[in-house]
């Protein structure tokens, strides 16, 4: 109810300034959130991303946004008022704004459309997504060198691909270092819900977790790290306040030069309708600094991050088996993108069992 | 069995947040006041804490601040319901939804601020006995207050001539005017009191439970308290022994993943209003249970009789 009355009152907001920037002609750029910009995690790095964009253009464009979004029918009504007011470059940035965005792309054939995290395109319907997990082995080669208990906790949101392709790719790296490594999984069903992931994390330490991972959006489970002494990983964002001692580094989302690379094809007119899934080569995906750890881990971890971004180490690189010991890469072969994407199964070696 | 004072010290910080929310509805009910706005109120008080808090550095004004939060919340509500008479239940709903977006509003200047979680009052030598030292003693100063408010609520309704007045306020607001007492002012503050209570019970969250800002981070548990309050058949000792049971449920079920044991997280997110609804079951089945309980005018406009 509450997620409807924001939207409803961003879209009047956007109907009411659509009088006043006919005059200028400066290029008019949506953004349509899922969550709250103040959410410091998804929604929040989108944000910053508009924002770089504000600021390497000024004048030249003008940006407008709506969060707190729900995926449904309101999502729809967003996105058409938002093509309807002269944006003519519009990111929707949640995977459930997938079917909106295409049905409303066919009905302003020259509105250009981007839509984050999905599979379906159109001519003027352009996919984009970081390569998250990348970062995630850089995390698991970190954690598999400074774990004393062998046991890692990770804290996920929900058992859905994007998040069973981190917890694989964090777990080879961290075998990559460390066979002995055991991962403890609890799920919240939440991206986004503080104290729920905060007790999460108190749980998995008290069943001996030293390192601390996490799928959600919320500082908490690193500041739990940092109040019980241990160390853990900051998501999303460079989470260092919160966790001065703990953080070891953080993957983070960073749109700014995709966003302004394609505001500048809008603007020369070579934009296209492709898709994009971008990671620690082009820097859609960062990692924090790396601390609290000696230096040989630093600076394997740099190593590690540099070697993925060359392609020297090829995560999902086959022979991969998964729990059941059913061989799903074969020796030689890397996991194409589309296994990657539908990623349901955990590899051979995790310890726990996949909520279905 | 090393994990056993750890797991006590969960539930009861988990309890903590819905313990104070849920004590001030109580007071609020027992008058006959329903106001649903528990979870508007939480976020209006987690906000106003954080943003004192952080903003001067002293965690003690914070805490003034989040009552004094909820407390104006709540006025605005006792205008609306009380002096305006407009519906308690449409008025509560409203009421949170505006304190979710007002929240959000002041606190779009504090995302990614970090500070002091409330310090434990570490008593020296006692708080260092194994197992009962860090439970009984180790905690927070809101902690303490949570539990002692609750046994103050059920002495205040018991005990003290204004605790049954209020009572009969509640139970028939004609009877209580008609012998002379001022339904509207102890209505007022009980509703006072309630949102001064569920503004700590958010600055809880915003300073002790995950020190930050973020927004929406109460995430239910103002209706978790409403549901309390029902659960606990309006009676503070239940509601003691409530608050730490539904702590214990949320906090039970991610132990249990994390130790293996594979139980739908679902169903215990569930089971909190499951349990409210048997307990409704229950004391909907015996009439007498209800009228002993329940306060008869509840929800109910008061218009003082020409």
């Amino acid at each position: 109810m509450k997620r409807t009355a924001a939207a409803l009152a961003a879209v009047g907001a956007l109907a009411l300034g659509m009088g006043a920037a006919q005059a200028a002609d400066p290029l008019k750029v949506g953004f349509v959130y899922v969550g709250p910009v103040g959410d410091f995690g998804y929604s929040y790095q989108h944000d910053q991303g508009r924002k770089a964009v504000e600021e390497k253009f000024g004048d030249k464009v003008k940006t407008s946004f709506v969060e707190n979004v729900p995926e449904g029918a309101d999502a729809e009504r967003v996105i058409r008022q938002l093509a309807q007011t002269g944006h003519e470059l519009i990111f929707t940035t949640s995977f459930g704004f997938m079917n909106p965005t295409i049905k409303v792309a066919k009905q302003f054939p020259n509105v250009k459309f981007e839509h984050a995290t999905g599979y379906k395109r159109a001519d003027n319907v352009a996919t984009y997504a970081a390569r998250f997990y990348e970062g995630r082995y850089v995390a698991g080669v970190i954690a598999g060198k400074m774990t004393k208990s062998n046991v890692i906790g990770y804290v996920g949101s929900f058992p859905i691909p994007e998040v069973v392709r981190g917890i694989n790719s964090f777990m080879r790296g961290a075998w990559s270092v460390n066979p002995d490594v055991k991962v403890k999984i609890v799920w919240v069903n939440s991206w986004y819900d503080p104290g729920k992931e905060g007790d999460a994390a108190k749980a998995l330490i008290d069943q001996g977790a030293d390192i601390m991972v996490q799928h959600t959006d919320s500082p908490a489970p690193l500041q739990v790290a940092e109040n019980r002494g241990i160390k853990g990983f900051g998501q999303a964002s460079d989470m260092i306040k919160f966790a001065p001692k703990a953080q070891l580094s953080a993957i983070v989302d960073h749109w700014d030069e995709y966003y302004i690379d394609r505001v500048q094809a809008a603007m020369d007119g070579t934009w296209k309708a492709e898709d994009t899934w971008h990671g620690l080569k082009e820097g859609m995906v960062h990692m924090a600094p790396f601390t609290n750890m000696p230096d040989d881990v630093a600076a394997l971890a740099k190593e590690t991050e540099e070697k993925i971004a060359s392609g020297d180490i090829k995560i999902f690189e086959g022979p991969i088996y998964d729990q059941a010991g059913e061989l799903r890469v074969k020796e030689g072969e890397v996991a194409p993108d589309e296994m990657l994407l539908g990623m349901d199964w955990y590899v051979k070696g995790i310890d726990a069992e996949l909520p279905k | 069995m090393d994990w056993i004072v750890p797991f006590i010290l969960t539930v009861i910080t988990a309890s903590t947040p819905l313990l104070l929310a849920a004590t001030g509805e109580l007071i609020t009910e027992k008058s006959g006041v329903l106001n649903l706005g528990v979870e508007g109120m939480m976020l209006i008080g987690a906000i106003a804490g954080f943003a004192i808090t952080a903003s001067t550095g002293s965690a003690t004004l914070g805490i003034f601040a989040a009552a004094i939060a909820g407390m104006v919340t709540a006025l605005v509500f006792a205008f609306l319901t009380l002096t305006l008479m407009a519906n308690q239940v449409a008025t509560g709903l409203a009421l949170t939804i505006f304190g979710v977006g007002i929240s959000a509003l002041v606190g779009s200047g504090f995302v990614g601020f970090a500070i002091e979680p409330l310090p434990a009052l570490n008593i020296p030598v006692i708080s260092d006995i194994p197992v009962i030292g860090p439970i009984l003693f180790g905690q927070d100063f809101l902690v303490y207050f949570s539990i002692f408010m609750v046994l103050a609520s059920g002495w205040f309704l018991t005990r003290t001539r204004a605790g049954l007045i209020l009572k009969a306020v509640g139970d028939s607001h004609d009877s209580a005017h008609a012998i002379g007492y001022n339904v509207i002012r102890i209505r007022y503050m009980a509703t006072l009191f309630g949102g001064a209570m569920s503004g700590l019970g958010g600055a809880y969250l915003s300073l002790a439970y995950t020190p930050m800002w973020a927004e929406n981070m109460t995430a239910g548990r103002g209706w978790i308290a409403l549901a309390l309050v029902v659960f606990a058949t309006w009676r503070p000792g239940r509601l003691l022994a409530g608050a730490y049971m539904f702590g214990c449920i949320s906090v039970l079920q991610l132990h249990a993943q994390s130790a293996g044991i594979n139980v739908p997280s679902q169903f215990m997110s569930m089971l909190p209003y499951l349990a409210t609804v048997v307990v409704l079951v229950i004391i909907s089945s015996d009439y007498t249970k209800i009228r002993l309980n329940a306060p008869a005018c509840i929800g109910k406009a008061f218009r003082p009789a020409q």
